[in-house]
């Protein structure tokens, strides 16, 4: 197995390392993928077209909002998948011996850093989603820094604590809304005349012209993707965590 | 209204998903009645949507998500484009999905229990990811959505038993390998062309006349080794057996039909949209030859295997195995007719194994026993689902009035046409094969003691198990099996029709 | 003979290391993916594999001289408050391809998801037969499975 595996992966390795011969250098600015007429529009026409100085934001929640929407449905899966998988509804209490006993809490220093970490740590986050449209950012960054934020208090005082934040039903909620938030936008398009996710045909609920109409919609999908990452990275980190069992932890 | 119906197609099944997930424990009923309507609006707007694409002129609707234009010649969005081929098969993926959730019924509330609700979200979430695959006009959107199917579909076997999470573990390994070699292979595309719409980059590849590139070679060798590994080729096939035997048979009964076949027609679009027929085909290339042969050593190599197994669903399993070479095959032969066999074989094959896979649910449900002794006796015992098996494996063997009989004729003119007699040798085989197989089942069916051997190996089962009655077959399979007959039956009989419409939509040779 | 290898290390490496990496780390994660008997040793050759192919993205979207593809806050002002066309503000060279970003950050989170599902299912597979090493849980399954 050992040698077969080295001769695929030579094999491979070869193969892919031909065909770098013809590919533009390191940085070449005169490269087709950064010449060419695809990158050159979002260069300089997003600005007219969203208002939206970050490219990264503008592309990824309107140009491809429709790749960016099932990017969120693929995190969906990835959450309910691991429930699915993993969850044991109550009929394991028997041999919960797998894991030491849990300590609620660790040491008095760490929970009191903790709670003082906790409120800044979201208050920042809250800040990446609303300001991905002018600084690197957005609703994944700043959903998996509000997910992170529920796994250390969890890891600090112990998974019940963070679990009278964020239950299993409020997290599941929570994932599934973001969605909604998303793809509901999209079908509002459809009902204003547009096509789906397009949202300039928006504007007359909106405030502001057309443009202004995209901008503030991204903010609204972004905000919808950021409630499904916070509540699925808490749900894998909580699961992976106990074993399905979701009561005692590491 | 016509031109949105792609989206409500995808956009039913993903708020069906969404409702059953909010619904959740407890309330399987709802779930059911929810997957059942948002499968059902999907099913009906894909129908919707043939006669739309038949209507409109070009043959072609596009859709521009979010409204983008293109910008000097480039799409800057992401664009849809459903073509016949596109409209049939989303047709076909979501009345599959739609007759399966009928099936699944009774059949989840055993083997899913607290966790139907995630079945029915994950079941419709595989349905929305396998739409989308047909009908996007975007590369890198057909990774994501790739991925979308795959991740589902990893979580849904592994909802089965332990060798279930041992056989989804395996199918993660070869499916992250696969779906990686694609993005990997856009990655080479988008770095020579800079762009991702399928039609751009065929359009820059022309107009650059960038075919001579090793780069470009090489991104058509790793798309079709990930395509491959997707549709499980015959080397490549190492992890579907297991995945598709130990999944719960809720799950298994409407994957076997679809995934493979799906990928078969992402293999097809990559061929003749992404690249071109022109190069694809262009006699300058060793691979034509090559495939044809890989495509021949996997219809002997799983139509033995399939010979060799004594479980029915895993007999079944390699089935498919045998049944994407003659896919893989009919699309190299370069002709019309192998490639409107290959295409029409994708409705053919999906029908027949949908069929036999709800058939030998029931049988293994009624029977308890997973092995070909269950088949003893049945024909007195179950005298409709039987029936129902007949006409699925007389679809296999390939006999006139089934669509069976009707893809391996056109396969087999496509290869007489090419003069590639041993594909032709080969199609003829897997059908003997297939006969023996089959005959040997009946032969049980009809002459064998149903107090076999499965009483004997199967003690423990005795006391618990039900009686083998017909009554306790619920209607909510056999309508289900029925409906299968029924498409088996009438995909044949329309193939006039089907191939008219699928030959419409192929570019020219 | 040095003179060649010197040749073909400035002609095709130097300029071109990106790829070489890329490769060389992916071959990295194949060969673990391909060979290795521990489940989790086998995701962390995934994970290798998935974060090669990242990098490869990433390393398209270099330009030279280029910073990143967000407008100063001068040049916004300038075109959505003055109402300047941004063809005199703005050039096509200053700015890196955006484009690359977006599709890896979809890749991190497909890769993300995809290694969370697999670890839920490895604890399912331990759980289950007690072990990770996949030989040991094939024979485990000999004598009664029917494969």
């Amino acid at each position: 197995m050992k040698f077969f595996g080295f001769i695929a992966v030579v094999v491979v390795g070869t193969l892919l390392l031909v065909a770098t011969g013809d590919f533009p250098g390191w940085g070449n600015p005169h490269s087709p993928a950064s010449e060419g007429q695809v990158s050159g529009f979002y260069i300089e026409q997003t600005v007219n077209v969203t208002k939206v100085p970050n490219m990264v934001t503008a592309v990824l929640a309107d140009f491809r909002g429709y790749d960016t929407m099932f990017e969120t449905v693929v995190i969906f899966i990835a959450g309910i998948g691991i429930i699915a998988v993993l969850r044991t509804f109550g009929d394991t209490a028997g041999k919960a011996s797998d894991y030491p006993e849990p300590d609620e809490g660790s040491d008095i220093i760490v929970r009191s850093t903790c709670h003082l970490m906790v409120p800044l740590i979201q208050l920042f986050a809250l800040y990446v989603v609303a300001h991905g449209h002018h600084s690197p950012g957005g609703g994944f960054q700043g959903g998996v820094m509000l997910g992170a934020s529920y796994i250390l208090l969890a890891l600090a005082c112990g998974l019940p604590v963070a679990k009278r934040r964020m239950g299993e039903r409020k997290a599941i909620v929570l994932a599934a809304t973001g969605i909604i938030i998303y793809a509901g936008w999209g079908v509002a398009c459809l009902f204003f005349g547009g096509n789906f996710l397009d949202y300039a045909s928006l504007d007359p609920v909106l405030p502001g012209d057309k443009e202004m109409a995209r901008s503030h919609s991204m903010l609204v999908v972004e905000i919808g993707v950021a409630f499904t990452v916070t509540a699925i990275m808490f749900a894998i980190y909580s699961n992976l965590a106990t074993r399905g069992r979701l009561e005692k932890g590491l | 209204m016509t031109e949105h119906y792609p989206v409500v197609i995808l956009m039913a099944p993903l708020f069906g998903a969404l409702l059953a997930t909010l619904l959740g424990r407890g309330r399987q009923v709802a779930c059911w009645w929810t997957a059942l309507i948002a499968l059902g609006i999907s099913a009906l707007f894909a129908v919707g949507n043939i006669c739309a694409v038949l209507a409109s002129g070009e043959g072609e609707l596009r859709y521009r998500m979010g409204g983008w234009h293109e910008s000097s010649g480039y799409e800057v969005g992401i664009e849809l484009r459903v073509d016949m081929l596109a409209a049939l098969v989303v047709a076909a993926v979501t009345l599959v999905g739609f007759v399966n959730t009928i099936f699944a019924k009774t059949r989840v509330t055993g083997e899913m229990r607290e966790k139907v609700s995630f079945y029915y979200a994950l079941n419709q979430l595989l349905i929305v990811g396998l739409c989308g695959i047909v009908m996007t006009n975007d590369a890198f959107n057909l990774y994501v959505l790739i991925e979308i199917t795959s991740l589902t579909s990893y979580a849904l076997i592994a909802m089965g038993n332990r060798r279930a999470a041992l056989s989804s573990f395996n199918y993660i390994i070869m499916g992250t390998i696969g779906a990686s070699f694609y993005l990997l292979g856009v990655g080479y595309l988008y770095i020579k062309t800079g762009t991702l719409n399928i039609d751009d980059i065929r359009g820059v590849l022309q107009s650059g006349n960038l075919w001579g590139h090793a780069s470009i070679t090489i991104a058509f060798i790793l798309i079709m080794l990930g395509v491959w590994i997707k549709m499980a080729l015959f080397p490549l096939h190492g992890w579907l057996p297991n995945a598709y035997c130990y999944a719960p048979s809720a799950v298994s009964s409407f994957m076997a039909p679809l995934m493979t076949k799906v990928m078969v027609y992402v293999m097809l679009r990559v061929m003749l949209w992404l690249f071109g027929s022109e190069y694809v085909y262009s006699s300058g290339h060793v691979w034509g030859e090559l495939i044809i042969w890989m495509s021949i050593i996997a219809i002997v190599a799983g139509s033995f295997l399939a010979l060799a197994r004594t479980d029915i669903k895993k007999m079944l399993t390699y089935l498919i195995v045998a049944e994407v070479g003659y896919m893989v095959g009919g699309a190299w032969l370069v002709n019309g007719a192998g490639l409107a066999g290959s295409m029409y074989h994708i409705f053919s094959d999906a029908a027949m194994t949908f069929c036999l896979f709800l058939a030998a649910s029931i049988v293994i449900l009624r029977t308890g026993d997973h092995r070909l002794t269950a088949f003893n006796g049945l024909f007195r015992r179950m005298p409709l689902t039987m029936i129902g098996f007949t006409v699925g494996a007389l679809s296999m063997i390939g006999l006139p009035p089934t669509c069976g009989f009707f893809s391996k004729w056109y396969l087999i003119s496509g290869g007489i046409e090419a003069g590639h007699w041993a594909y032709v040798a080969a199609l003829l085989f897997s059908s003997l094969v297939n006969a023996v197989i089959f005959f040997r089942i009946f032969e049980r069916a009809y002459f064998g003691n149903l107090k076999g051997v499965a009483d004997e190996q199967f003690p423990d089962d005795r006391d618990s198990a039900p009686p083998l009655t017909l009554e306790r077959v619920p209607c909510s399979m056999l309508i289900p099996l029925f409906l299968a007959v029924m498409a088996v039956l009438l995909v044949g009989i329309y193939n006039n029709t089907l191939v008219s419409w699928l030959k419409a939509a192929m570019p020219p040779l | 003979m040095e003179l060649l290898a010197a040749g073909f290390i400035e002609d095709n490496i130097v300029p071109k290391f990106n790829y070489w990496i890329y490769v060389i780390l992916m071959m990295i994660g194949l060969y673990a993916m391909i060979t290795k008997n521990n489940l989790i040793k086998k995701l962390i050759g995934m994970a290798v594999f998935q974060t090669a192919i990242i990098l490869f993205y990433v390393s398209i979207g270099v330009k030279e001289e280029s910073g990143i593809p967000i407008l100063g806050h001068g040049q916004h002002h300038e075109i959505v408050e003055e109402g300047k066309p941004s063809g005199e503000v703005i050039t096509k060279d200053e700015f890196a391809n955006p484009l690359p970003h977006v599709l890896m950050l979809t890749a991190i989170v497909v890769g993300v998801s995809t290694l969370g599902l697999a670890l839920a299912i490895s604890q399912r597979i331990h759980g289950s037969f007690g072990t990770l090493e996949e030989d040991e849980i094939l024979d485990q399954l000999r004598p009664g499975g029917h494969d």
